[in-house]
């Protein structure tokens, strides 16, 4: 029983969420939202329960010595905001504020920065000739970047033309490939979910 | 008056193609589903990627280190991508436990969390070691991209897992993550619903999942005979579009080359 009754929400719940996308009637539309308004409180519930098992499994570390100093920093910067936010506000001249634009937003671009050095050393591996079609590869990455830079090159217009087809047909092709087989995959994972044939979600077979 | 009103607002008919193609959809993973499950066996062709996780499994084993799993963080649980990943996850989860392996979950969504934990919790007393289950190694890290990015990549840092699987809704955070898992020398299977990520994956991961291949893991791994009978009904559709989009392609060819207007019947 307690696992029909997941079962029988999931299904109507997903039923309906089917039926009103094709509704225009004013109880279609209050229902959907409604229901992304559950979704909304349901989510700052599970927030509590993810904020209560991060300070739980960081402690539990801590008292056991592992990675202490990481975790201890993660631990103030979790307990800290909250406590700044309901004690001065989330005003632009608060200390939330300030440590959101000059700790948080500088250390989010540090990671994100990683990512130019990290897509040049991806770049060095997967731009290799050993074969036929990584040459070809290669060689259609060249032509891109080469298009794309300001280096006084002869035959640029051309160049420019060439990596646009590549970009519009070839390229294209294997991408609305991949869409196709990717929406169709999503459409039957929906579907096994909603009749109940996909139960993983419900911590699997029984 | 009125009844033709309600009539017309009780259904929108803009959207009428997409409710007839979705309505021809539901009816053949229905009838592949439930009639010709039991007809003939299926047989799904080789997925290298599907393949490797035991070996990625065992590799962790006989290393002594961890597994890491994570969902990425461009997704929640609404999503079939996650739910797909949820599915894999439970196979690994089972055979970490059959192997005494420990498997570290972090994820940027604390319903994500949940669910995991529920997974991984069930795939353990499935396997019969329910005491192996630690419900810290499935932990909430930090909803935001980065945060989420720079805990991951720490973890991986100093934990150093033999093997790491990235399956899901990935973002910016991909290669990141899939870089730093290849600094370590792990081993490397990724699967994920964004085309712009799925190179990033191809090119820094030993194994990618690509396109329908994640939502067919599933099936693969479990042998389930519905399971693996909606995934026929994936390919059957995949046919109906190809002969649409020949027929499509045929007919705007020669309607061109008559040169008579075009007519766009297939556009909707």
């Amino acid at each position: 029983m307690n696992r029909q009754i997941p079962l029988i929400v999931c299904f109507s719940f997903g039923l309906i969420m089917f039926l009103q996308y094709f509704s225009n009637h004013t109880i279609a539309r209050t229902m959907n939202l409604a229901i992304l308004d559950y979704w909304q409180i349901i989510f700052a519930f599970t927030l509590v329960l993810g904020v209560v098992s991060y300070i739980k499994a960081n402690m539990t570390k801590i008292s056991r010595g592992i990675d202490r100093p990481y975790l201890i920093v993660g631990l103030l910067g979790m307990i800290s905001m909250p406590i700044m936010a309901l004690i001065w506000g989330i005003k632009a001249d608060s200390p939330f504020m300030w440590m959101f634009e000059n700790v948080q937003a500088p250390m989010a671009s540090t990671v994100f920065a990683l990512l130019a050095f990290f897509v040049a050393s991806a770049s060095f591996r997967g731009f290799r000739a050993r074969s036929m079609q990584a040459s070809i590869l290669l060689g259609a990455a060249l032509i891109i970047l080469l298009s794309r830079s300001n280096l006084p090159i002869p035959y640029t217009e051309h160049l420019s033309e060439f990596a646009d087809w590549i970009r519009n047909y070839p390229s294209m092709t294997a991408r609305r490939a991949i869409l196709i087989g990717i929406g169709l995959g999503s459409l039957t994972t929906s579907m096994r979910v909603i009749l109940g044939i996909e139960r993983t979600w419900l911590g699997g077979e029984k | 008056m009125d009844l033709i009103i309600l009539t017309q607002s009780l259904f929108n008919t803009d959207r009428m193609a997409t409710f007839l193609i979705s309505l021809i959809a539901i009816a053949i993973v229905l009838y592949t589903t439930y009639f010709r499950k039991n007809k003939k066996p299926f047989t799904i062709r080789k997925i290298n990627g599907l393949q490797a996780v035991e070996d990625a499994i065992g590799r962790a084993t006989e290393m002594a280190r961890p597994l890491l799993y994570t969902p990425g963080w461009g997704g929640d649980i609404q999503r079939p991508t996650t739910i797909a990943s949820m599915n894999i996850l439970s196979f690994v989860a089972e055979k970490t436990a059959q192997y005494d392996c420990d498997l570290v979950f972090p994820t940027h969504d604390p319903i994500i969390m949940s669910v995991a934990q529920e997974v991984v919790k069930e795939s353990y007393s499935r396997a019969g070691y329910p005491d192996r289950y630690k419900e810290d190694n499935i932990s909430y890290v930090s909803s935001s991209q980065f945060g989420y990015a720079a805990a991951v990549d720490g973890i991986i840092s100093r934990t150093k897992p033999a093997s790491i699987f990235l399956l899901g809704t990935f973002e910016a955070e991909s290669l990141i993550l899939a870089e730093t898992g290849t600094s370590i020398n792990a081993i490397q299977i990724a699967g994920t619903d964004s085309t712009i990520q799925l190179s990033f994956f191809i090119v820094a991961c030993d194994y990618t999942l690509i396109g329908e291949e994640l939502f067919a893991a599933s099936g693969y791994l479990s042998g389930n005979k519905s399971i693996l009978a909606s995934v026929q009904a994936q390919d059957i559709m995949k046919i109906m579009i190809a002969v649409f989009i020949v027929t499509a392609v045929i007919w705007a060819t020669v309607e061109s080359l008559s040169g008579t207007p075009l007519s766009y019947w297939w556009k909707f």
